[in-house]
């Protein structure tokens, strides 16, 4: 070969080289990522596998209370799996992530009190408070929630559309870092205050519950307790994917060049407002799924899961679980609340105090959350190890 | 006291036209009745005291800030004019004017190849970006702006991970991945060794003729090295236009700018 031609074919020869190994690297990493999720998927198939066919009693029982309250503990991974699409990816730090829950969660509460027919106390069509607060009949926009598809249609176009006028509004001002969690949080409180309310027309402070049916099953069977948890994994599964989806994109990576340097990204030729907005409603509707197959698993819903404290709860178990990391905010979620329903059953006066104290261990100690932890003695054992090397 | 100037720059090799611009804040005027003209392929440096409106000059041009009274337009090859003062700042970036920052902003943590993958001009929209797939151009461009940046060796590090210098580079090669027509770039030597300024100064006379620049610098060893015409601005607008040797003998720039130099080395 011609020594003058031998260069660039070396040189395309490492380029070549360079892309596949770029492309094996990718498809193991993958490959790792998809058997993680299916083994998590696996092992959360185990509780209501165990229900349905698992002993009446000793340690591999499985009651229906315990499946419908990891299912609720699931729909919280899924919550804070939303937020963080927003917070961990692209910076925005949103405290109304409560409010696109308990919207999911409204609009599957109006179809299950609707499915509840004349079996109400007031042995009415309508729902029990709307006999009780003297409606004649029911409100037009009732009307089409006797619809399950529409419902599940609502459950995701409400929170969709407000996150969209919202975040029109706040993005296209150049609303930004904490003044958008301020705004965001005011918002969940005015939305708040107007479900409190008895006149408008969802219930007030006792919202919904005494669900009997969902799509005609007994709510309270335990077949549709179990159906409903593995609707819940699905839901997970769908957000998971949409999320690493989302990240391996080019979309992905310039969501979180906005959180990097969104300043760089506009003048990069980016309009970071409809990024920004995109990933909102996206985040808002995954919250509201969520909410909605909160509600038929703990048989209610109220204005005080809208409360601006419960999104700063959610804040907490992403933090605490791992910002930015896929992982990181399901078992956040899942530890935060089991520890919840330990202490609120054990020492009830100090729940807020734990969860206090945990937040700020987290923010000093544990900048990445607990799945950081692992990168964190990773790297020190690393560190270790190349000191040991270097000294012999 | 602002005068409005017809515009004569049709058929002239000019890129950008700035003329009778003010803006002011709160009544201070920033920019008062600037008129600043360059032409295509030229390397402008801007030099000028610290309030001397540079970095809102630079607002200005890329849509940051809109100017109260004036006009700032931008001349396509094919005659076409654009009023820069009406685009938002992602439209003016797709006409082809990159602007990097004082402090370098890149995207810490990606990679460095990623930084440019997100810097190439491609379509970027929300859909186009969720669908695009690296084609091999992408790839071999991305190649050559590293090593115009020389950061080809690092290209799989993260970006923070960059020391201060090459963080900068990076950004200008972020700007060189966008072919853009302008360059606007403020203060590139700042923080640098004196080898990184030679060689960021370097790399930006080897732009010349095939980019239209601006620099924005304090450093006067840099703009000995690079500057070809200098633009010196003074409370909002020019004060004096040459070359720099004849801009550095200029009383009146001596007296506003290295006057004032002199003056804050006696009060240290």
């Amino acid at each position: 070969m011609a020594p003058g031609r031998a260069v660039p074919d070396a040189l395309s020869q490492s380029r070549r080289l360079i892309a596949q190994a770029k492309v094996m690297k990718f498809s193991t990493e993958m490959k790792k990522e998809m058997g993680i999720l299916c083994l998590v998927t696996g092992l959360l198939m185990l509780i209501p596998l165990f229900n349905a066919v698992g002993p009446e009693s000793g340690p591999l029982s499985v009651s229906a209370f315990q499946v419908s309250l990891w299912g609720k503990y699931l729909t919280y991974a899924v919550l804070a799996m939303s937020l963080n699409l927003l917070w961990g990816y692209t910076g925005l730090l949103c405290l109304c992530q409560s409010l696109f829950f308990a919207l999911g969660g409204y609009a599957m509460g109006m179809y299950l009190m609707l499915m509840i027919g004349e079996r109400g106390a007031y042995k009415s069509v309508l729902p029990d408070f709307m006999v009780f607060l003297g409606y004649q009949k029911l409100p037009l926009h009732w009307e089409p929630f006797y619809n399950f598809a529409f419902t599940v249609a609502a459950v995701l176009w409400v929170p969709g559309l407000l996150a969209f006028v919202f975040g029109f509004l706040a993005f296209r001002s150049r609303i930004k870092g904490v003044y958008f969690s301020i705004l965001t949080q005011a918002l969940t409180y005015a939305a708040c205050l107007m479900f409190f309310r008895n006149d408008f027309t969802f219930g007030g402070n006792n919202g919904f519950t005494d669900f009997k049916d969902i799509l005609g099953c007994n709510i309270n069977s335990d077949a549709t307790i179990r159906g409903l948890f593995i609707a819940t994994t699905a839901l997970m599964v769908c957000t998971y994917l949409i999320t690493s989806g989302l990240l391996a994109s080019k979309l992905g990576k310039v969501q979180q060049a906005i959180r990097d340097s969104e300043n760089r990204v506009l003048f990069s030729g980016y309009s970071t407002t409809s990024f920004k907005l995109m990933i909102f409603v996206l985040s808002a509707m995954i919250a509201g799924a969520a909410g909605a197959l909160y509600v038929p698993q703990v048989g209610g819903i109220n204005p005080s899961a809208m409360e601006a404290a419960k999104s700063l709860e959610v804040v907490v178990w992403v933090a605490v679980g791992g910002r930015g990391t896929k992982w990181g905010p399901v078992i956040g979620a899942i530890l935060v609340n089991f520890i919840k329903s330990y202490t609120t059953h054990a020492f009830p006066d100090y729940w807020l105090i734990i969860m206090g104290g945990m937040f700020v261990c987290v923010v000093l100690f544990m900048p990445d959350g607990i799945v950081g932890v692992f990168k964190q003695a990773k790297s020190y054992f690393a560190r270790q190890r190349s000191l040991e090397t270097t000294a012999a | 006291m602002s005068t409005y100037h017809t515009p004569l720059y049709r058929d002239t090799p000019l890129i950008l036209s700035v003329s009778g611009v003010t803006k002011a804040f709160d009544g201070f005027k920033a920019i008062d009745d600037l008129n600043f003209y360059l032409e295509e392929g030229e390397l402008r440096t801007i030099i000028g005291p610290n309030g001397a409106g540079k970095s809102t000059f630079m607002d200005i041009i890329t849509g940051r800030t809109r100017p109260d009274v004036g006009s700032v337009t931008m001349h396509e090859k094919d005659g076409r004019d654009y009023n820069l003062a009406k685009l938002r700042e992602f439209e003016i970036n797709r006409r082809g004017i990159g602007r990097k920052f004082q402090t370098p902003s890149i995207y810490k943590s990606h990679t460095v190849y990623d930084n440019l993958i997100l810097s190439l001009n491609k379509k970027r929209g929300v859909f186009a970006t969720l669908f695009y797939r690296e084609s091999r151009e992408d790839r071999e461009r991305i190649m050559e702006v590293l090593k115009t940046v020389r950061l080809d060796t690092r290209a799989n590090d993260l970006a923070g991970m960059l020391s201060h210098g090459q963080k900068q580079w990076l950004e200008i090669g972020m700007l060189l991945a966008q072919d853009p027509r302008l360059l606007l770039i403020d203060e590139p030597a700042a923080g640098m060794s004196d080898e990184e300024t030679e060689r960021t100064g370097e790399l930006l006379m080897s732009l010349e003729n095939k980019h239209s620049l601006i620099v924005i610098e304090h450093d006067m060893e840099f703009i000995r090295q690079i500057a070809r015409k200098v633009t010196v601005l003074h409370q909002g607008h020019v004060l004096k236009e040459g070359s720099f040797e004849s801009v550095k003998a200029d009383p009146e720039v001596i007296q506003v700018y290295l006057g004032r130099q002199g003056k804050r080395a006696e009060n240290n």
